[in-house]
Order: structure tokens, then C-alpha cells, then sequence
């Protein structure tokens, strides 16, 4: 059984973490990184190329993951990929004890860096789920032969809790949950108030699924604001960028490097602290964007342990 | 109708690079209206072809470049003056129904096809139809999710519009919210509520042909 699925199921708050492969082949850093994450979340969620950039891909580095002794999940996006080799590479998942997936659409590739590869999108995030649910109920292929064998999923989505209709995003979730996702993590939210407001809208449409709040530690001003301007979904207040601006400020005047850093560390383990004590949702997701070092502080800061 | 825009001059002349002798046909429907392949691009191309050194043998403008008797007639005008080659100003269906009309005379493309869509005014075309085969216009307040959204999304917005702008091209509005604003004021959002099937791609696989009897 999936470890994320035995925490949320059983009424554990949920950690993950969020890590990305390289471009290229060689993980070693990256693994070495990832001991830090050891025994502390419940999954180590591993990108499909985010932002449509090339990297070696997720099915590869959950596999290495694995073999350090890590829990990995697996992305899954429909942007490369046919519901034939979504499949497939469900399959060959499976055969390496990846039990945990994340289904979603995929950025498209004209926002990336190969431009000119050829966006499938085959399926979309609802149609990825609903075609693994249907393979786990009746152990049959996308074209209706019999499988051999079939593997089962603690399936997952992503939700933008911070949009304007907010309607369409809760009735595609509600697709996504109807679909066999189990738990949703949400693009990065800076303030209890937005999950709050989000998490009011989704008992309101009756939807039942665990709730992973993504964080984003902050590591500058400009990041925040480059993040407001161009992440669609993103709502960094201001008086957090201040507090960026600040920490940059009085390290800059006393000759002290990586304050906006830490100061990004204290904002977001006092929101996952918030977010746990009220029990606002069933779990938060750590999407630290490079810097999972930073992690095992963060939940330390926070009080928070699986 | 089809909507096409035309190559670039020095393209269409590496291709009729080597021959002398070349004949001109356009299109009265579609390639008209785009300007690419109307009289006056006609007698454009032959001028420019002229003022490089080529015999301009005939030219033709059928009715349609894509209907193979209007075609038909306009071949035997074309090849009165026995080209070498013929460049077509229509969309890729004409330029391939002249083609099957000339025996083997080669015909080359004047312009690039590029969609279907809709003349929203003079000289501005918009994508409106990605010929899924599959219309799902009614569930959608006649607004095209295959067509409008950049990954043709059947089951709602993914969470990148900014501003009610697609996150892939910001000069366009998201399909989604469109159709969200659309169904609300006809007081049918309860369709957004219905799933629309993927695409079946089974018994799709091109060239189609479809039989009308």
C-alpha cells in the first residue's frame, strides 16, 4: 500500500516534497539531496518536465528514487504522451513498487524549451485518471484486452485553488475526484485565508478528497514578484515580499548572505504550522524549486513530523 | 473556409527552379478571400514570375480549386500552353485536385493552408474548427474547448489563465472562461457538469472520405 495512502486514509497530516529531475543523466546530486528527505515526508513527488523543459523523465528518476530507498510518485501529464505510453509507462512504474501517481495535463510545450516537439495531449489530467481507474476495475489495457497483471495507484491531482471563476476550477476537481483522485495538492498558496476560502468552496460542492496544501518557500523579493507577474495562480501578499525585502536589506548592511532565504524558511514552516494545528487541510506538499535541503528545517521550524 | 497564407517568394521559386515554362492557378472561394489566390494574386504572380525571366504559358481561376469538374475544365486551359510547371494559389486540396488533372506536369504551392475558421472582418481570419469529427459545440455554449483551448482541454481549464488570458498565447482568451461565461448567461452551467468523452480515435485514421447519398 502506498505510504501517502496509508497517511491520508488514516487521518495523518501528509507530507511530500517535491523534487525534479536533472537535464541530464547523472543523478547523483540529486540523490544525495534526496537522503535528506528520508523518513520525514511521506513521498517524494517527481516533475514531468514542469514548464515543459527537458529533463531525463520522471519514471526514470522515481525508479532511482526508489532504489535509494526513497517513496517516490509519479507524475504523469499527457503533454508527451499518447494514453497508449501513459499506460505503458504506468505499467513499467508499477514493476518497480511505484504506487503513488499525480495525474495531470502538462504545460504545454510552446511555454517551454523544445518548442518544437508536438504537444499530444491525448488525454488531460481527468482523462489520465479516469482511464487508470478504469484498468484497476476491470484489469484491462486503454483498448480493452486483458492485462496480465494490473497495478493499482494512489492517484492524485493538482488543483489552482486561487482562480477567478473559481467555479470551473471546482467542477474540474470534482471531475478529477469522480475520475479516482484521492488526494489534490494545490498550486503554491501564501496565506491561510486563500486555502480557507479554497477549502469552503470544496465542502460546499460536496467534494471528498484529501487536501495537500502546496508550499512554496519563498527565497527572495524578486522571486515573489516574478511569481505574481508570471505564475498564473500565485498570490504572494505584499507585506511578505516586504519581509524578503527586508531580510535583503539588513544582510546587505551587515555583510550576511542567505537572510531572504531564511526568511522564506520561517514564512512557510509558520504557515504549514498553521495549516496543521487548525487543521485546515489533510496535508501540505513542499515545493522548495531546487532547494529540498531546505526541507527537514522547514518541518523541524514547523513541529511537524509524518 | 480554408484559411491560407502565402509562402514566402523565395520558397515557390526554389521550386520552379530550372524550368521555363509555368502556368498560374487560382481559386475563387477561399483563396480569394485570403488573398493568396484571388485575380489580383494572379496576376501578381505573373508579373513577378515575368520580371524573373519566366513564361507565364496561362492562367486559370476555377470556381473552386478543391471541386474536381470546375478543376477539370481549368486543366485543359492550363495546359494549353504545355508548362513545365504550375503553381497553384489554392489550399492544399486544390493544389493536390490540379495535380490529379495535369497527368505529370508538377504542381507546386503558393501558399501554406492553415485552418479553418472565420473571416471576423477584411484580412483578419480566426481558427474555429479543428475538424475533431466529434462536434461538441453543444455542450460547450457554441464555442470550440478542441479548437479555442491550446490543449484542446474537453474537461475544463487547466489552472494557467491569467487575467482570462491562455497562458500558452495571451492575445487569446481562455476557452474555458468563454465558455463558462457563454453557458452562464443562458443559464446553462449545469453543462459544465457533464463529461465530454475523449476522443475516440479509432476508425480516424486519415485520408477520410465521406459518402453523401
Amino acid at each position: 500500500m502506498s505510504v501517502l495512502e496509508q497517511a491520508l486514509e488514516s487521518g495523518v497530516f501528509g507530507i511530500t516534497a517535491e523534487m525534479a529531475p536533472p537535464k541530464g543523466y547523472d543523478f547523483t546530486e540529486e540523490m544525495k539531496v534526496a537522503e535528506c528527505l528520508k523518513g520525514i515526508v511521506h513521498g517524494v513527488n517527481v516533475t514531468d518536465m514542469q514548464s515543459a523543459s527537458l529533463k531525463a523523465s520522471s519514471l526514470g528518476f522515481c525508479i532511482a528514487l526508489k532504489q535509494h530507498g526513497l517513496e517516490p510518485i509519479i507524475q504523469m501529464t499527457g503533454r508527451d504522451r499518447s494514453r497508449m505510453a501513459i499506460m505503458g509507462d504506468m505499467l513499467s512504474a508499477a514493476a518497480f513498487g511505484i504506487d503513488t501517481m499525480l495525474a495531470l495535463t502538462g504545460d504545454h510545450t510552446t511555454v517551454g524549451d523544445c518548442k518544437a516537439s508536438k504537444p499530444v495531449f491525448d488525454l488531460d489530467s481527468v482523462g489520465i485518471l479516469k482511464m487508470l481507474s478504469k484498468m484497476e476495475a476491470t484489469g484491462k489495457d486503454c483498448g480493452g484486452n486483458e492485462l496480465t497483471s494490473t497495478p493499482h495507484f494512489y492517484k492524485g491531482a493538482a488543483v489552482t485553488p486561487v482562480y477567478e471563476p473559481i467555479f470551473l476550477q471546482i467542477n474540474k476537481l470534482k471531475k478529477k475526484v469522480d475520475a479516482g483522485a484521492k488526494y489534490v495538492q494545490t498550486q503554491g498558496i501564501f496565506t491561510v485565508e486563500a486555502l480557507e476560502t479554497f477549502m469552503d468552496q470544496v465542502a460546499k460542492a460536496n467534494i471528498k478528497v484529501h487536501v495537500m496544501a502546496g508550499i512554496i518557500p519563498l527565497k527572495a523579493a524578486g522571486m515573489a514578484k516574478y511569481m505574481n507577474a508570471n505564475v498564473p495562480g500565485i498570490a504572494v501578499p505584499d507585506d511578505q515580499i516586504e519581509k524578503l525585502a527586508a531580510a535583503a536589506a539588513e544582510g546587505k548592511e551587515k555583510g550576511v548572505k542567505g537572510l531572504p532565504m531564511q526568511a522564506g524558511i520561517e514564512m512557510a514552516a509558520n504557515l504549514c504550522r498553521e495549516i496543521k494545528e487548525r487543521k485546515l487541510c489533510d496535508g501540505i506538499h513542499l515545493m522548495t524549486i531546487g532547494a529540498e535541503k531546505n526541507i527537514p528545517t522547514i518541518l523541524e521550524k514547523a513541529g511537524i513530523a509524518i | 473556409m480554408i484559411v491560407s497564407k502565402r509562402k514566402p517568394v523565395e520558397e515557390v521559386l526554389a521550386m520552379l527552379e530550372g524550368v521555363k515554362k509555368v502556368a498560374i492557378v487560382g481559386c475563387h472561394e477561399c483563396a480569394l478571400a485570403c488573398k493568396v489566390g484571388g485575380d489580383d494574386e494572379v496576376a501578381e504572380w505573373k508579373q513577378l514570375l515575368e520580371s524573373k525571366g519566366y513564361q507565364v504559358t496561362a492562367t486559370a481561376m476555377p470556381t473552386e480549386s478543391c471541386l474536381n469538374f470546375h478543376v477539370r475544365k481549368a486543366a485543359k486551359e492550363l495546359l494549353k500552353g504545355q508548362p513545365e510547371a504550375i503553381l497553384s494559389l489554392a489550399c492544399g486540396s486544390g493544389v493536390q485536385t490540379v495535380a490529379q488533372n495535369v497527368k505529370n506536369i508538377p504542381v507546386y504551392p503558393g501558399s501554406n493552408t492553415m485552418f479553418i475558421g472565420q473571416v471576423e472582418r477584411v484580412g483578419h481570419f480566426n481558427e474555429m474548427c479543428r475538424m475533431c469529427g466529434d462536434c461538441v459545440l453543444g455542450q460547450t455554449g457554441a464555442i470550440c474547448p478542441v479548437t479555442k483551448c491550446a490543449k484542446s482541454l474537453v474537461n475544463g481549464p487547466c489552472g494557467g489563465a491569467k487575467n482570462g488570458k491562455c497562458e500558452v498565447n495571451p492575445e487569446n482568451d481562455c476557452a474555458w472562461i468563454m465558455i463558462y461565461k457563454k453557458l452562464e448567461a443562458m443559464g446553462q452551467l449545469d453543462k459544465l457538469a457533464v463529461d465530454i468523452e475523449d476522443k475516440d480515435y479509432d476508425g480516424k485514421s486519415w485520408p477520410r472520405s465521406v459518402e453523401v447519398k
